[in-house]
């Protein structure tokens, strides 16, 4: 697969008329054909809507979007013939069977009758959910109907799989599982789900896209984005028992003028920093003179939360 | 219309499964067995709950027309309701649900989605009138004489146009508000004006009010002008082509 699958230009939609909402605000994204795309943002930030635009349901306020050449429109439901898409809130009949479910997913995209059949056992088996395949929907626990979702989803090969929140009701072990799956996809589609999950991001994402306030915050390749706005980052393990020691050097360390933000996380603190050469010989230097006793110091490999914490300034 | 066979098949299996069409059944087939029964021993109820209160009432002996027009009666009124009811949730409970933006971001059409739930409504409401009117004629050729078969498949087509009609209504009413509760209001208060209109001189010939008047003469083996029988017939398939307009010029413009 080559080239680009999916392509916006100036995509802009506003909710309730011209002093309402804009959710998403002149939106260019590519999205190369074969990759997996990341969509970040924080809460509102117009992933969902912008998903929503590609897949035809939204109408956009004004630019365009093409997937495979061919120009989104909501009207004409022929590009959507290559998507596959799992809603954030997936929710289905449920008086059908899981497989009814996926087969009818594969007949609206133009399978046969026969191949549907064929399909929704095999996505079915994929997503674990055989054994349940012949039980109504009705009585799916929420992490079933996500797995659902995603065989209905996969139901008719899709060159463009669109998964909003894919993971938001698995338990670790399909969490696992459904990234593994997706993994396994690339290449064969292309792949674009928004998450909350950064880690997750990190693990599978080619390609990340950061949105805030429906803008395009930042574009590119996961390593290119941590080594363009990564900042050097030291986690210091503070022996416990220090709590009000430990509180007084957070406060300290964060009036230092070198230092971009620092935190608590899990009793550790996390100390990103503008200059690392200042930092290195200089943070010890502190710790030392609060009394602070630390059983271990360190400097850590940037992720991705950090570039998201100073991009957005707000979590995910 | 893209998808529209795919989906009338998931709207005959919903309509089964959800008992819509059961019950529907299962409504209609009391219709059809109560209308000639009630028409034919109507006065001795009447004389038997009255008792001796009134020694002097002489009611007249019923005839085929008192069953036909029983069966319409009934039909009009029962069959009303069941339309309104299997109508007004069709859209409005798949926009509630989110499912229709799980069908519609498929290839199908929006037109193939509102046309095969308008076809299953339609062909439901079909059925169920013809297996009323199939069961009171039976029961009417027992209890009177065999009336004409062809008047009463008179009789039946037009019961059907007039409940497609409230159907259609409500259905818009479903899909415009995306509400079932309003759909419904809608549907009920359109039963209620119409009515209102039937009963104005001027005005009676026209809309689905309208039908009652030539089915009864006609499935009594009465003979009618033409014209009375397209007044209503036409009036009421422009009312069913408005409703269902509005209905796909509305959702055509909706945010999933």
């Amino acid at each position: 697969m080559s080239g680009v699958a999916v392509c916006t230009r100036a995509l802009t939609k506003r909710f309730g008329g011209d002093g309402g909402v804009l959710a998403v605000d002149c939106l260019d994204l590519d999205v190369p054909a074969g990759s997996v795309f990341g969509l970040l943002g924080p809460n509102g930030a117009g992933k969902t809507t912008t998903l929503r635009l590609i897949t035809g349901l939204a109408t956009p306020t004004s630019g365009t979007t093409t997937v495979d050449g061919t120009t989104v429109d909501s009207r004409d439901p022929g590009a959507r013939h290559a998507i596959g898409v799992l809603d954030q809130d997936p929710r289905y009949y449920g008086w059908m069977t899981g497989r009814e479910l996926v087969e009818l997913a594969g007949r609206l995209q133009g399978l046969g009758e026969t191949d549907a059949r064929t399909r929704a056992a095999v996505v079915l088996e994929q997503v674990g959910l055989a054994e349940a395949a012949r039980r109504r929907i009705t009585g799916y626990s929420g992490g079933m109907r996500q797995r659902l979702g995603i065989a209905q989803a996969l139901a008719a090969r899709p060159s463009l799989l669109i998964l909003d929140e894919p993971v938001s009701s698995l338990d670790p072990e399909g969490r696992r599982d459904l990234l593994a799956l997706i993994a396994d996809l690339r290449d064969r589609s292309t792949i674009i789900f928004s998450t909350h999950v950064l880690a997750d991001v990190e693990r599978i994402c080619d390609r990340i896209a950061i949105l805030d306030h429906g803008r395009l915050v930042t574009e590119g390749p996961l390593d290119e984005l941590l080594a363009r706005y990564a900042l050097p980052l030291y986690r210091l393990d503070p022996e416990p028992g220090q709590a009000e020691a430990v509180a007084t050097l957070v406060a300290r360390i964060g009036a230092l003028p070198w230092v971009d933000r620092v935190g608590e996380e899990s009793g550790a603190i996390v100390v990103s920093v503008t200059d690392a050469s200042v930092a290195s010989a200089g943070l010890l230097p502190v710790v030392v003179e609060s009394g602070v006793r630390l059983a271990a110091f360190e400097r850590v490999r940037p992720d991705l939360e950090g570039v998201f914490l100073r991009l957005v300034g707000r979590d995910a | 219309m893209t998808g529209f066979r795919v989906l009338r098949r998931k709207e005959w299996l919903e309509s089964w499964r959800t008992l819509r069409t059961p019950i529907v059944g299962g409504l209609f087939v009391l219709v059809g067995l109560t209308s000639p029964l009630l028409a034919k021993y109507l006065p001795e109820i009447v004389k038997a709950a009255g008792g001796s209160q009134f020694p002097t009432v002489n009611l007249p002996t019923p005839v085929l027309a008192d069953a036909v027009g029983q069966v319409w009666k009934n039909l009009a009124q029962f069959g009303a309701f069941a339309a309104i009811i299997l109508a007004m949730g069709s859209v409005s409970g798949e926009l509630d649900h989110g499912t229709a933006a799980f069908v519609l971001s498929k290839t199908a059409s929006r037109g193939a989605f509102l046309a095969a739930k308008v076809g299953v409504i339609a062909a439901i409401l079909g059925l169920a009138t013809l297996l009323a009117v199939g069961l009171a004629w039976s029961y009417t050729a027992v209890l009177f004489e065999p009336p004409s078969i062809t008047g009463w498949l008179v009789l039946a087509g037009l019961a059907w146009l007039g409940l497609c009609a409230w159907a259609a209504i409500t259905f818009m009413g479903s899909t415009v508000t995306g509400s079932t509760a309003a759909a419904a209001g809608i549907g009920f208060v359109a039963l209620l004006v119409l009515s209102i209109v039937a009963a104005v001189p001027g005005l009676a010939p026209f809309g689905p009010g309208g039908l009652a008047a030539p089915a009864v003469a006609i499935a009594s083996g009465e003979t009618i002008d033409r014209i009375d029988v397209l007044k209503p017939v036409i009036s009421t398939a422009i009312l069913i082509a408005i409703a269902l307009g509005v209905a796909a010029w509305s959702f055509r413009r909706r945010e999933l």
